[in-house]
């Protein structure tokens, strides 16, 4: 049997080397980064996005970009009258728009809908990367925070406090003014559930740290990943539409199996 | 063949005859010395019932409500009618922890704590759906055969009222799990009662126990969900069925159907049989759809709290127009004067709604008095044979269609790729342009019909078959139409519009020139049957080769 060492075996002897200070610093320390952090980005997280940044990663992400978005965006992602500016709306905006479909758009309409992705995950993350270094903007959200594997509970109140006004209880979407509307959630990934969260796409507002906390934000991801893998308990859920969809079945597939069998039963035999 | 069993020859068909020796003879023998049940037995197993499917759509309601009360007596035992805050510590874990009321806690645990719990709520709900479901397709069928006509006006108002009761039943027991839904739903009640002007506030109240929602709301809706408004529909079904019993059923016009008999299966033993059977496979139907379709899902609406609303709130369906009808109301309706604000939205769809519900439910008196028939009628009108009527119903029917549809704007806007606003424009529309559009379209589709039978009476259906006369002349021959089917299409009453008469003291009042313009109106366009020296005639004008078989 190995024997296992464990940090608190080692600890004394660190301790020993540091300076009675040390903490004290290292806390100071700390706090100066948090806060200079927070003062930098004040409404967003800023997680560092990975090694994607490289200026090579930087530079084909701009070639796509001249090629594929600059016609709406411009050519500096300065935007135009077909598009909105892209500097400062951050990688998660980028990953969400163009890893959903959403982005290049299909058409002009009252707002972009989602469609088969256009580019690989290595090009999207290419974009990112370089919207990413025009201005700082929402990163990438860090994957213990898409593990969905938080609570529920929590989840499933702050869901329906904040999202399902227009989304529906169960994530079934929703109807917004002028042909705009709340997409249903289900087989969406964490990510972009989280990355929709920050960066506030289409007519969604955005839900900034300060709103809802990173981990609130995975509770909300905990419920909705719930609700996509435990199946309605009562049975097939009718599409989770509420009463609509329950008067429509009784109506149509209820009565008329009921009429269908009054027209059995009083049928006269040949 | 069917057998046509009158009234007199069911006395012959041995119900109620004691065999003697065997044991069902003296079980028989012996209830029948203690309670005379037998003379109940004659009566009623002697019974004619004419045979059609849309005579069962009553009974269909009938058995839903069964249904209904054995499902909801069973919900009873592990519901807590109680807005007493507790923390729901049950199986389903998304809403573990979460501060709920008793209602909903005690719902969450029939629904994944109590065995067979969730099947009888989907039961219970499902037939709930379906009963007022029947009851809106069997008053169609009431309405437009005409089987609301003299003796069975009073029949008509009972069953409207039931139809109201039901909805009430339905509202309340909507509201019982206390969840986002049911929350959502008393809120708009609330409002709706808040908007009336004067005593609104004062009414909200007194329901609430003071500020919406409060604690009470649960536990009234309860009183008034099983005890008050189930015997009250107990006592009204009992009446509308005695009423079917003494009137006897109506029946379709055929060959040997009149208004002095009933043409069917007696009681005993086949209509007994088949409708006895038809309980358990209306039973069967909704276990089935209970067991395969979730229903009113609260795990997913959570408790009530008063500040969410899901996107897709909407009442069941019954409640869909009233619903809609607010929906449809353009804003900006509300204003203010002497410093008091009057909710135009509100209180126009309280009156419209309110106006077309007692619409409905006098039209029989209505249409007599408009008609001044006072004649017996036993034997039904084929939709067709009564064009202004079927055109009144088919405005009302799009009328309510529109609300109804309305009520389901956003799901109708995102589902089809549309906007809101366009379908809301294009439902405020048809409610108001399209009973008009309804009423003239199905008049003149009912007048055509006539045309078609009379068309047929007179000179049979076209066979296709061309031949050629001795003299050179073509003709096709007209199969002409047999006796059975001809008595079905000649046998509807014809009326002329009413003429204006002097009362005795020679005066024509207000009231009598408004009944006779609308008798004008009712009857002004029509196509009378068919009478037998037309009949003759119409024959007498063709070869004789067409008549002849």
């Amino acid at each position: 049997m190995t024997t296992i060492k464990t940090p608190r075996a080692r600890r004394p002897r660190k301790t020993g080397r540091r300076h009675p200070l040390a903490s004290v610093a290292l806390i100071a320390i700390g706090l100066l980064f948090t806060g200079g952090a927070y003062v930098a980005f004040s409404s967003s997280t800023a997680v560092a996005t990975t090694d994607a940044s490289s200026q090579q990663t930087i530079a084909q992400g701009e070639k796509l970009f001249a090629a594929n978005c600059a016609t709406c965006h411009g050519l500096s992602a300065q935007g135009s009258s077909e598009g909105p500016s892209l500097i400062g709306v951050g990688a998660a905006s980028v990953d969400f728009q163009v890893g959903t479909g959403r982005m290049p758009m299909q058409m002009q309409g009252p707002q972009a809908q989602k469609k088969p992705v256009q580019f690989t995950a290595e090009q999207t993350a290419a974009l990112a990367a370089y919207v990413a270094s025009l201005a700082p903007g929402p990163g990438i959200p860090a994957a213990e925070l898409l593990d969905a594997a938080g609570d529920a509970a929590t989840g499933a109140e702050l869901f329906r406090i904040n999202c399902a006004m227009c989304h529906n209880v169960a994530g079934a979407g929703g109807a917004l003014t002028e042909g705009k509307f709340a997409p249903a959630i289900e087989n969406v990934s964490a990510q972009h559930i989280y990355e929709a969260m920050i960066t506030g796409p289409q007519n969604m507002p955005v839900f900034n740290d300060m709103n809802i906390s990173p981990e609130d934000k995975r509770d909300i991801i905990t419920y909705l990943k719930y609700v996509e893998d435990n199946p309605s308990p009562g049975g097939l859920a009718l599409g989770s539409l509420g009463p609509v969809a329950e008067g429509l079945f009784i109506w149509i597939f209820g009565l008329g199996a009921i009429v269908a069998l009054t027209v059995w039963i009083t049928a006269k035999s040949n | 063949m069917t057998t046509i069993i009158t009234r007199e020859s069911a006395e012959d068909q041995g119900v109620g005859v004691k065999k003697a020796g065997g044991f069902t003879a003296s079980a028989a023998n012996y209830i029948d010395e203690r309670t005379s049940i037998s003379g109940a037995v004659k009566e009623l197993g002697r019974k004619i019932f004419p045979d059609h499917w849309s005579f069962l759509l009553g009974e269909v309601a009938l058995y839903s409500f069964v249904i209904i009360l054995l499902s909801g007596s069973f919900l009873t035992f592990f519901f807590q009618a109680s807005m007493a805050e507790v923390v729901y510590n049950g199986s389903y874990a998304p809403l573990k922890g979460i501060p709920m009321s008793a209602a909903m806690s005690s719902t969450m645990d029939i629904s994944f704590d109590v065995r067979g719990g969730l099947l009888m709520r989907q039961v219970h709900h499902w037939a709930a759906l379906l009963f007022v479901a029947a009851i809106g397709l069997h008053m169609l069928r009431i309405y437009f055969t005409g089987a609301f006509r003299k003796p069975r006006e009073l029949n008509w108002v009972i069953g409207f009222i039931l139809f109201i009761l039901a909805m009430a039943e339905g509202f309340t027991g909507y509201s019982l799990p206390d969840d986002l839904l049911s929350g959502n739903g008393l809120r708009i009640i609330d409002g709706l009662i808040k908007g009336i002007p004067v005593v609104g506030t004062w009414v909200s109240f007194l329901l609430f126990g003071g500020e919406f929602p409060g604690t009470d709301i649960v536990g009234r809706l309860y009183s008034l969900h099983i005890l008050l408004l189930p015997a009250i529909i107990v006592a009204l079904i009992a009446m509308h069925l005695l009423f079917v019993v003494v009137h006897k059923h109506t029946q379709y016009p055929a060959a040997g159907h009149t208004n002095q008999n009933v043409v069917g299966y007696p009681v005993l033993p086949v209509y007994a049989a088949k409708a006895g059977g038809f309980f358990f496979i209306v039973f069967g139907v909704v276990m089935l759809i209970a067991s395969l379709f979730t229903i009113n899902p609260i795990w997913n609406y959570g408790p009530y709290d008063p500040s969410p609303v899901s996107a897709g709130t909407q009442p069941d369906w019954y409640i869909g127009f009233a619903d809609g009808a607010m929906r449809l109301i353009p804003t900006g309706w509300e204003f203010v004067w002497l410093n008091h604000t009057y909710s135009l939205n509100i209180l126009v769809v309280l009156i419209v709604v309110g106006l077309f519900i007692v619409t409905v439910m006098v039209y029989p008196f209505i249409e007599a008095w408009i008609t001044g028939d006072k004649r017996e009628h036993h034997v039904l009108d084929r939709p067709r044979n009564a064009p202004t009527r079927t055109a009144i119903g088919a405005a009302g029917v799009t009328f309510y269609a529109s609300l109804w549809a309305a009520a389901s704007s956003d799901i109708m806007a995102t589902h089809f790729h549309l906007t809101m606003e366009g379908v809301i424009h294009t439902l405020q529309a048809t409610t108001l342009l399209g009973p008009f559009l309804a009423f003239f379209i199905a008049k003149r589709v009912c007048l055509a019909l006539q045309k078609k039978d009379r068309e047929i009476v007179l000179h049979g259906y076209e066979s296709g078959r061309i031949v050629r006369l001795p003299g050179g002349e073509f003709v096709e021959v007209h199969q002409p139409v047999d006796e059975y089917e001809r008595w079905k299409l000649v046998s509807y009453s014809d009326f002329k519009p009413l003429m204006l008469r002097p009362n005795a003291q020679g005066k024509i009042g207000p009231a009598e020139k408004v009944r006779a313009g609308l008798s004008r109106w009712f009857f002004e366009d029509r196509i009378t049957p068919v009478t037998q020296a037309e009949l003759n005639q119409a024959h007498g004008d063709h070869p004789a080769e067409i008549t002849d078989k």
